[in-house]
């Protein structure tokens, strides 16, 4: 729960949003079991937004990124991404995952498999794509990330930081239109967490959709254009970052952001 | 002012010594591991005294005062005291062979070399890829080099997966082109494609071999199962046991964990009814009640039932080392891999299975070894694997009475093949070792 500086000018000109949805959630609601972890969550996300979601934890913010690409199931409402709405038809959900990027507050990067092959696992098994091709995009982006010479070493050799970048590239080697990020950095030390967030203003840059799940409050100022804030299973407060943070208006949100932002 | 407090500055490098000798060499390592303390240098001679007893009444026994010429167990103890080693040069081909004729046994010799050529693309990444379909074409030949008969029997079988494969492509469509769930129409191909195996194995194998044979016979005489023994038979049972039960262990595994109802619950019923019954148990199944469940006048013969028997057996231990071994793996590997689009069988195939493979090397050489010992049980249904082939020497007047000799011959030979596999399974373990977590 810390404000890292990310020490360059972000150019916001670069961050345009455009008028096509993206995603389009419409009254959802999970249950885990009798608990009621998700409650009519209604949220569209246009592409080209940088979405990030905050909250105190067990307020189902990762749930709800994690019912993007199905990892949850919902049982009430709708979900639509790209166009195609997730329901328990199988091809859809492979087709979705393919081309909604996710990364994990723990990497889960392949521990058997080199640097490169992570990447180019899916491109080639998913995609059917030649090696040679998909080697050439997984360098490219491992280059991106800053981590290109350490290509042909294993995961279990490399920092968290570093592997929190491979875990990036990887994701960015399917092409993805959407990215998530459930907590990304929390996992890591601070030094490491600037490297991971310059990856992702990087990539916010480009124009990819992003929703973050992130305790990182610069962040969230400085790159995303919306806030949402998640209590007990609930949206509570969304608002452009800058009103977020200075003119938070329900009580929980001002009590959310005096505790994190006190420290 | 106090003298450690002035200042200092290195007036140069000082270069590297070699280490004192109380810090290097033999005498450093044993004061170091061996007398580093009073009961530490207690149990180093303890340790001493109990090897060099043990040394001292094996070496003179099995070396110097052994009989190595001697024609019955009485003429052995009238010329020295120590083994009588000269019943396992008279009889060490009936503990290989068994009762295998004598002028075939170079089938088995040559058998036994393919199968190394065979095994070697499995267990060594060093090999060519292209001799797998040496080792996939392997079962065959071996069993048509072992028992003889036509060569197209064994062919037969071995078209089997090539059939249901066959089938499972043109069922698969057909079946997903229904109403069906996509899920259930898969299994149902599935499974109507392994039922015209068990079809293609139990009724069409025999008419391709008749049609065959009359058109081109070649073959071998044929040796009959109950000439089989020794060591050849407990590597028969061994080899293929190992072969057939770590597939069918992963696909146990994999069932167990099914989130499909009927799946899991065959998978959980057959390992814990395997489990929970003696193997001597499935062998006498094997031996006797099989007969009469199968249909009438199929002959099903006695080292293919033991084999089958010992194979579901260790299937059902080997499901559960590598269900240990799945559900060791962080949720994490699972969650990654359904995010980036792989589907079930892609997921466990490149991203599952190895690491829980890997994690399981121990437990499922564990159970290879297990197995491969426990082939000596077949002994109890009257097969002549190297215990049961003691009976005949022991009933022979000549070699009346011995004991030691024999099973330490038998306790040597596995020892071999077990350490083998032991040392094996470190290797893989070594070479598989990608860095800590």
């Amino acid at each position: 729960m810390s404000e890292v500086a990310i020490d360059r000018e972000v150019d916001r000109s670069k961050l345009s949003v455009s008028d096509e949805v993206a995603i389009e959630i419409t009254a959802m609601n999970k249950w885990y079991g009798d608990f009621h972890v998700l409650r009519d969550i209604s949220l569209t996300v246009n592409r080209g937004e940088r979405i990030v979601v905050c909250g105190p934890s067990g307020s189902g913010k990762s749930t709800l990124i994690r019912c993007i690409n199905r990892l949850e199931e919902h049982q009430k409402g709708t979900i639509v991404v790209d166009g195609i709405e997730l329901s328990s038809d199988l091809k859809n959900i492979d087709k979705i995952r393919s081309e909604v990027g996710m990364c994990f507050q723990h990497f889960n990067l392949f521990p058997h498999l080199s640097v490169l092959d992570n990447c180019t696992l899916a491109p080639i098994w998913v995609r059917k794509e030649p090696r040679k091709e998909a080697e050439d995009r997984a360098m490219h982006y491992l280059e991106r990330v800053k981590i290109a010479d350490q290509a042909q070493k294993f995961p279990g050799q490399l920092s968290g930081g570093q592997q929190q970048r491979v875990a990036i590239a990887r994701s960015l080697c399917m092409n993805p239109r959407i990215m998530l990020f459930d907590e990304p950095t929390s996992a890591l030390d601070p030094e490491m967490i600037k490297e991971v967030l310059d990856v992702m203003v990087d990539l916010a840059e480009t124009g990819m959709t992003m929703i973050c799940v992130t305790h990182e409050m610069g962040f969230a100022r400085q790159v995303a254009n919306r806030v949402i804030f998640m209590d007990q299973g609930q949206i509570i407060e969304q608002n452009e970052p800058e009103e977020f943070f200075n003119n938070p208006q329900s009580d929980r949100t001002k009590l959310f952001l005096s505790q994190i932002l006190s420290h | 002012m106090n003298d450690s407090h002035k200042p200092f500055v290195a007036a140069g490098d000082i270069p590297p010594s070699p280490p004192p000798s109380s810090v290097v060499g033999p005498v450093a390592w044993m004061r170091e591991n061996l007398f580093s303390s009073i009961p530490n240098a207690i149990m180093t001679l303890v340790g001493a005294f109990i090897i060099y007893s043990l040394l001292a009444s094996v070496i003179p026994w099995l070396f110097l005062d052994s009989v190595w010429n001697a024609t019955s167990l009485g003429n052995c103890r009238e010329i020295d005291e120590g083994a009588c080693l000269a019943v396992i040069k008279e009889r060490y081909l009936q503990f290989i062979y068994g009762f295998y004729p004598e002028e075939e046994r170079w089938r088995s010799i040559v058998a036994f070399v393919l199968m190394i050529v065979a095994v070697w693309p499995v267990l060594f990444a060093g090999a060519p890829r292209k001799m797998l379909y040496v080792s996939a074409l392997y079962p065959a030949v071996a069993y048509w080099l072992i028992w003889g008969g036509t060569i197209w029997g064994p062919v037969g079988v071995m078209l089997g997966p090539v059939i249901a494969i066959i089938a499972y492509r043109i069922l698969n469509p057909v079946l997903r082109g229904t109403s069906m769930e996509e899920g259930i129409a898969g299994i149902l191909a599935i499974l109507l494609a392994g039922l015209v195996l068990v079809l293609w194995w139990l009724f069409g194998v025999e008419v391709f071999d008749g049609i065959l044979s009359s058109v081109v016979f070649i073959g071998l005489p044929v040796v009959e199962s109950s000439k089989i023994g020794g060591f050849l038979l407990s590597l028969i049972i061994g080899v293929s046991g190992i072969a057939g039960s770590f597939p069918l262990g992963i696909a146990l595994a994999l069932g167990r964990r099914s989130n499909l109802l009927f799946i899991k619950a065959m998978s959980t019923g057959f390992i814990e009814f395997v489990r929970g019954v003696p193997l001597i148990t499935l062998l006498f199944v094997a031996s006797t009640l099989l007969n009469y469940f199968l249909p009438p006048g199929t002959s099903f013969d006695i080292i293919l039932r033991v084999v089958i028997m010992v194979t579901l057996f260790a299937a059902a231990y080997m499901a559960e080392v590598i269900r240990g071994g799945l559900a060791a793996l962080p949720k994490g590997q699972y969650e990654a891999a359904d995010a980036l689009g792989l589907d079930y069988w892609k997921s466990m195939r490149l991203i599952i299975l190895p690491q829980a493979l890997k994690i399981s090397i121990p437990g499922i050489v564990n159970t290879f070894i297990g197995l491969f010992k426990d082939t000596t049980l077949v002994s109890v249904i009257g097969l002549l694997d190297p215990v049961g082939i003691l009976n005949p020497i022991r009933a022979d007047q000549n070699w009346n009475g011995i004991v030691w000799e024999l099973y330490g011959f038998i306790a040597i030979f596995f020892f071999i093949f077990c350490f083998g596999m032991s040392r094996y399974s470190m290797y893989l373990e070594r070479k598989l070792q990608t860095g800590h977590r």
